[in-house]
């Protein structure tokens, strides 16, 4: 049996706002193929499974229904490995006024 | 998933919608088929430069410092011709609470939500907005929602609106997350309708008053630094608001004679509603995606009528390419000590060529910086760029091409800047009023002088150009 996620754990659920193929008319065509898709997070209202749709109370206090997708999402940004064509601007830089005698 | 039944039901609801949520009747100002009465619109709203000053030293917004980048005008009369290479300053935006220069627009939209009893702010924003109006709403303890077009069909999310997430849920605001696409405007006007909230929109008065706090400001620092108005003060440019409240707060100190350079970041041919191009872009905000459509055509926005009139305050609207934002937002953090932007970066790329073309004793003032951190940076940038196929690479910025190159230059003397030809755009916006006005439309001679006013032509010009146009 799946296990139940708690009443009142931090989720998110996600929902179609417009399937594809409904979209705007002014939309381009990469995007006319493909959905509307919302993501929102809050607190869920009754115990539920990965994939149920289920009701949450947002942090503003608005109650949102959709499937729930995620327990207590992570924030997986982050700056990743440095980039190789910056890393030599500051010495190139700092070398064109100590040649100027800008800088010791 | 929504019946379009109901998506026109609401859209047909706009007006109304957008009446009860600003508390503005825009359709008191209309004074012509396309004038209206723009001074008024900020005049009735009862705030003036003082006050928003006032307003904004209550929630500790303002008053940055302004700092003179040494190392970085040195660097550029490296480059420049002997005598040339104007002084640059940079407002340091970066310190106000939420980290950029957006707390200013906030802070009178959610002091006016707070005025006239609404509960709760809502705001359209996928960049610095969104923290700042949430971050003014805690302090105010009204409830936030901020609606992000956050991530594409893949589900990979722009790391720089990512980071936006976090800190608007840091503040405890409710963060709506929709894929690519201009119907995020029904998803905001649903929002607004449900929850009764303040628009508390990039575009009102409101909003461009608080940024006039920031041109008032720097001018007067200026003066008591050096005893001089700014020669220059370049903005990025983007929606329209950095550059018309600028502007606007600074022939309010006097410095009428300061020259004002708009400034975006190079993004020609990428599609901002397409979800192949949104990963593509490497910059969210101050680029041409946004301030083309805005400064030929203000009123494409979330109000009736945009108080971010651009084209009426610009001197000089330039381009740099993001390579060029890349490197210089390297700089400053290692000749200047100070990590910030990339996005805010864009006017101080194009100060940096600028001021080459400039006197040594000439002043040039970059309005902003905004913070930087895990994901908004150009680590996280320039990863993505790579990740979705586009080169990074050093060379000549003239080889940059958006969607597909990014060039980092090789040398601070690649940096430059391309100029907007004003006459294009004054014509392009002409045609888009002349297209507004639909079969029949007679303009009459108020809408001729607002139109002159619009454009900062002449009547004669307007009349030309519509002349050949139709």
């Amino acid at each position: 049996m799946t296990e139940l996620i708690e009443t009142d754990t931090w989720v998110e659920i996600h929902t179609i706002i417009l399937p594809a193929g409904e979209r705007a008319s002014q939309v381009p065509k990469d995007t006319q193929k493909v959905p509307l898709e919302m993501r929102a997070k809050g607190f869920l209202v009754e115990p539920a499974a990965l994939g149920d749709e289920v009701e949450i109370v947002t942090p503003a206090g608005r109650r949102l229904r959709g499937i729930l997708s995620e327990v207590n999402p992570a924030y997986t940004h982050q700056f990743g490995v440095p980039t190789p064509e910056l890393s030599t601007i500051g010495r190139e830089v700092r070398a064109i006024l100590r040649q100027r005698g800008q800088l010791k | 998933m929504i019946e379009s039944a109901r998506y026109e039901a609401l859209m047909s609801r706009r007006s109304e919608i957008m009446k009860q949520s600003v508390g503005i009747d825009y359709s008191q100002y209309e004074t012509g088929v396309i004038a209206f009465d723009y001074e008024k619109l900020f005049v009735d709203t009862g705030y003036d430069v003082n006050t928003a000053r006032e307003i904004q030293s209550n929630t500790a917004v303002g008053n940055t410092p302004l700092i003179e980048l040494k190392n970085i005008t040195a660097l550029a009369r490296v480059a420049a011709s002997p005598g040339k290479g104007a002084r640059v300053f940079i407002k340091d935006e970066a310190a106000n609470p939420s980290g950029s220069f957006k707390d200013r627009r906030a802070s009178l939209s959610v002091h006016e939500a707070k005025r006239k009893n609404f509960t709760g702010v809502v705001a359209a924003t996928s960049g610095n907005y969104g923290a700042a109006v949430a971050s003014q709403a805690a302090k105010a303890g009204l409830r936030c929602i901020v609606v992000q077009e956050a991530f594409d069909s893949q589900g990979t999310a722009q790391p720089e609106i990512a980071e936006k997430t976090r800190a608007c849920e840091a503040y405890g605001a409710e963060v709506i997350r929709l894929s690519v696409g201009p119907e995020l405007f029904y998803v905001f006007l649903h929002v607004l309708e449900e929850t009764g909230y303040f628009n508390a929109s990039l575009y009102t008065p409101y909003s461009v008053l608080g940024i006039e706090t920031l041109g008032y400001e720097l001018a007067l620092q200026m003066q008591k630094q050096s005893h001089v108005f700014p020669d220059v003060v370049i903005a990025t440019h983007a929606g329209g608001g950095n550059v018309t409240g600028t502007s606007r707060g600074l022939r309010k100190a006097g410095a009428v004679d300061t020259q004002v350079i708009a400034a975006s970041v190079d993004l020609s041919g990428l599609h901002m509603a397409s979800d192949h191009d949104f990963n593509r872009k490497s910059f969210t905000t101050g680029h041409t995606g946004f301030s083309m459509p805005f400064t030929t055509w203000p009123d494409r926005v979330d109000v009736p009528r945009n108080a971010a009139r651009a084209l009426r305050y610009m001197d000089r609207f330039v381009t740099v390419t993001q390579g060029e934002v890349f490197y210089i937002t390297q700089i400053l953090a290692e000749l200047e000590g100070l990590q910030r932007g990339p996005a805010g970066n864009t006017s101080l790329a194009a100060a940096f060529a600028i001021a080459q073309e400039l006197d040594e004793e000439k002043i040039i003032v970059v309005q902003e910086t905004e913070y930087t951190g895990a994901g908004k940076h150009p680590f996280a940038q320039l990863n993505l760029a790579k990740q979705m196929g586009v080169t990074v690479r050093r060379g000549d910025p003239n080889d940059n091409k958006p969607g597909q190159r990014i060039v980092i230059p090789e040398h601070p003397s690649q940096i430059k800047v391309t100029d907007v030809e004003l006459d294009r755009v004054r014509r392009s916006y002409l045609h888009h009023a002349i297209e507004s006005l639909g079969e029949g439309g007679h303009l009459s001679d108020i809408d001729i002088d607002f139109l002159a006013a619009e454009t900062r032509s002449s009547k004669t010009y307007v009349q030309e150009v519509i002349n050949g146009l139709r």
